[in-house]
């Protein structure tokens, strides 16, 4: 009697993992997550938008050999040429080559944008939501009075007093403004995975606080925090776009899809081509990042599938 | 002594007031002994043992008296850091859902391993080793290919398996077992128990089984603390239990256990349900559903009675209980 359970559960045991047909190799959420991404057509075709996108960020000269700062007057509003096919803007300048360029900024101050709001708000979310108490009730209430910033007051008042031309000013207040919306997710789900009956069988193990956290309930609760972030990626990027069309993002001669099209709103009779193509590739740009954004929740949330 | 219980009495603040989960328990468990705790959910036989463990979250719980000596010394006096070098290396416990006491997202043998790493400060390619011995150890089958695998890809009975293994890594002097068969199918439960049995004799640790499945108990307990509100109502030498209950609620817990001999016959419940902790009841905490109930049960809290030299029981009316049975 005793013999045959034990074989009952040896085979149980041992045939568990290749009845579940032949892809049944050891797989985690990432893997498995991966193996669901590959094939979504959505996430295939926005990460090559993607790819292509931060490959002409790091090397325009790929696609467009000009200049995007060397115009000629000239040519003020003129529509397309040969060899320049999206026209001239009011400088004169090549529509093609600076909507080419433009895509470095804008993918720049989204990724940072996005790393530095994640790094933050996951960290400080994620450390209120573990240890709770004093700290989580502060921490949550700063995030609240940040909540309450207006995104465009906020950046007419704070960016008007910024003299620099770099993209570092535009991505340090994105951080300062995106952080609690990254560290209410990742308090929300650290305390979930916090609750996890493995959480306290490691603890009842002897694991200290730390070890807990960075290998028991961190790689657990980091998807939503990916998946907001790709989500957030999108619409930083708009942001970048919608403060320099304000005036107060980047400046000249930085190249930027805001830039442009703030430029382009005032001919916008005369010359629509002129806001067509950095419009259009930022409403692309933003698109993607989105279309990511979903395509990787539609693989992270189980509940979903 | 191995370890010595003494008086515990733990309570949770809620919002509807301040729930006593634990009042007054008192047991002790010798190296190689079992003592099964027995108990109806939100008995306090769960609390107890993270009380014992040190894994009570702390606010809301709280320990309000008593002490926990384990192998000589104060287990409540420690500061946390000397608590957590105590868990895992010296006493350990298996919980009882074995899946989501697993990390998903780690394979088996990193958290096997993870043990000595933790406490040994082994390197992760030795603790791997490590991880694939102890699952020879609890009889998994091809351990050296399964050992990368995740906790989902394992049967039921071979995850409870594992987690027995990860508490008997550093061969702890006690082992605490919460419900360690409940979420398993019935054929697998025996040949777990019986596992962990084996493991308990060879390393001569001590077990506190708790549980609410009296058949379990029988087979391989020495002693039985069967606990009510919080409160130990009776602890004897697990056959004296099973010949003759000292206490209504005992043998409220035996007469709820279907029988072959008895078919036809509506199977027996203890009415009513267990007391809210927030307001246990004035006198004996069984009274309202004690079919021996008397004036004096709602009055005064019944004293632990001594039985015999190894037998207690907290109830007015043990002898006569004892000559009904």
């Amino acid at each position: 009697m005793d013999l045959a359970m034990t074989e009952a559960e040896t085979l149980q045991g041992s045939t568990g993992p290749t009845g579940a047909g032949p892809e049944a190799k050891a797989r985690s959420l990432w893997s498995d997550a991966w193996h669901q991404l590959r094939r979504n057509p959505v996430f295939i075709v926005s990460a090559l938008l993607i790819v292509f996108l931060v490959l002409i960020a790091i090397w325009p000269q790929l696609i467009a050999s000009g200049d995007p700062l060397k115009c000629d007057l000239g040519k003020s509003e003129q529509g397309s040429a040969p060899g320049h096919p999206f026209g001239y803007d009011t400088q004169g300048c090549d529509v093609y080559t600076r909507t080419v360029y433009g895509a470095r900024a804008s993918i720049t101050v989204g990724v940072c944008a996005t790393v530095g709001a994640a790094l933050l708000g996951s960290v400080l979310g994620g450390l209120a939501g573990f240890f709770g108490g004093w700290w989580d009730a502060l921490l949550s209430r700063i995030a609240d009075i940040f909540f309450g910033i207006p995104i465009i007051l906020g950046g007419l008042v704070l960016l008007s007093v910024v003299t620099s031309s770099t993209v570092w000013p535009v991505v340090g207040f994105i951080v300062l403004l995106g952080w609690p919306q990254i560290s209410r997710i990742a308090r929300g789900s650290v305390i979930t995975a916090k609750q996890n009956d493995y959480v306290q069988a490691a603890r009842a193990l002897g694991a200290s606080n730390t070890r807990m956290l960075l290998r028991h309930v961190a790689p657990n609760a980091v998807a939503p925090v990916i998946v907001v972030a790709t989500i957030a990626l999108g619409t930083y990027i708009a942001l970048e776009a919608t403060l320099s069309f304000l005036g107060v993002g980047l400046r000249p001669p930085t190249v930027s899809w805001g830039i442009d099209i703030s430029n382009a709103a005032q001919s916008i009779r005369n010359a629509p081509h002129m806001l067509l193509w950095p419009a259009g590739a930022l409403s692309i740009t933003v698109l993607a990042f989105i279309m990511l954004g979903d395509a990787v929740r539609d693989a992270l949330d189980p509940k979903l599938r | 002594m191995l370890l010595d219980v003494r008086d515990l009495q733990v309570e949770f603040r809620t919002r509807d007031g301040v729930a006593k989960a634990v009042n007054g328990v008192t047991y002790s468990v010798e190296p190689g002994e079992t003592l099964a705790v027995l108990g109806e959910s939100g008995s306090g036989k769960s609390v107890t043992a993270q009380a014992i463990m040190g894994i009570l979250d702390m606010p809301p719980g709280r320990i309000t008296a008593g002490e926990i000596n384990f192998r000589g010394r104060d287990l409540l006096k420690l500061r946390e850091e000397e608590r957590r070098k105590v868990r895992g290396a010296e006493m350990a416990m298996i919980f009882q859902d074995a899946l989501s006491s697993l990390n998903p997202v780690l394979s088996v043998g990193a958290q096997l391993g993870e043990m000595f790493v933790v406490h040994q400060g082994m390197s992760r390619k030795d603790a791997r080793a490590k991880a694939v011995e102890l699952m020879d150890r609890v009889r998994i089958p091809a351990a050296k290919e399964r050992v990368g695998q995740y906790p989902h890809q394992f049967s039921g009975g071979m995850r409870q398996r594992i987690m027995i293994a990860m508490a008997l890594a550093l061969e702890p002097a006690l082992i605490i077992a919460d419900e360690p068969t409940t979420a398993l199918d019935v054929t697998v439960q025996a040949q777990v128990m019986d596992l962990l049995a084996e493991l308990q004799r060879e390393l001569n640790m001590g077990l506190i089984l708790i549980t609410h499945d009296l058949g379990v108990v029988a087979d391989v307990a020495d002693k039985i603390a069967v606990m009510y509100a919080g409160r130990i109502v009776e602890s004897a030498p697990v056959h004296d239990i099973y010949k003759a209950p000292a206490h209504p609620y005992t043998r409220g817990l035996l007469d709820s256990i279907p029988r072959l001999d008895q078919k036809g016959h509506e199977l027996y419940a203890i009415k009513g349900l267990p007391p809210n902790l927030t307001a246990i009841p004035p006198g004996c905490a069984f009274n309202p559903r004690c079919p021996r109930a008397q004036d004096v049960c709602r009055t005064d809290v019944p004293p632990l009675a001594r039985v015999s030299e190894d037998r207690e029981s907290a109830c007015h009316f043990w002898k006569e209980t004892l000559r009904d049975a």
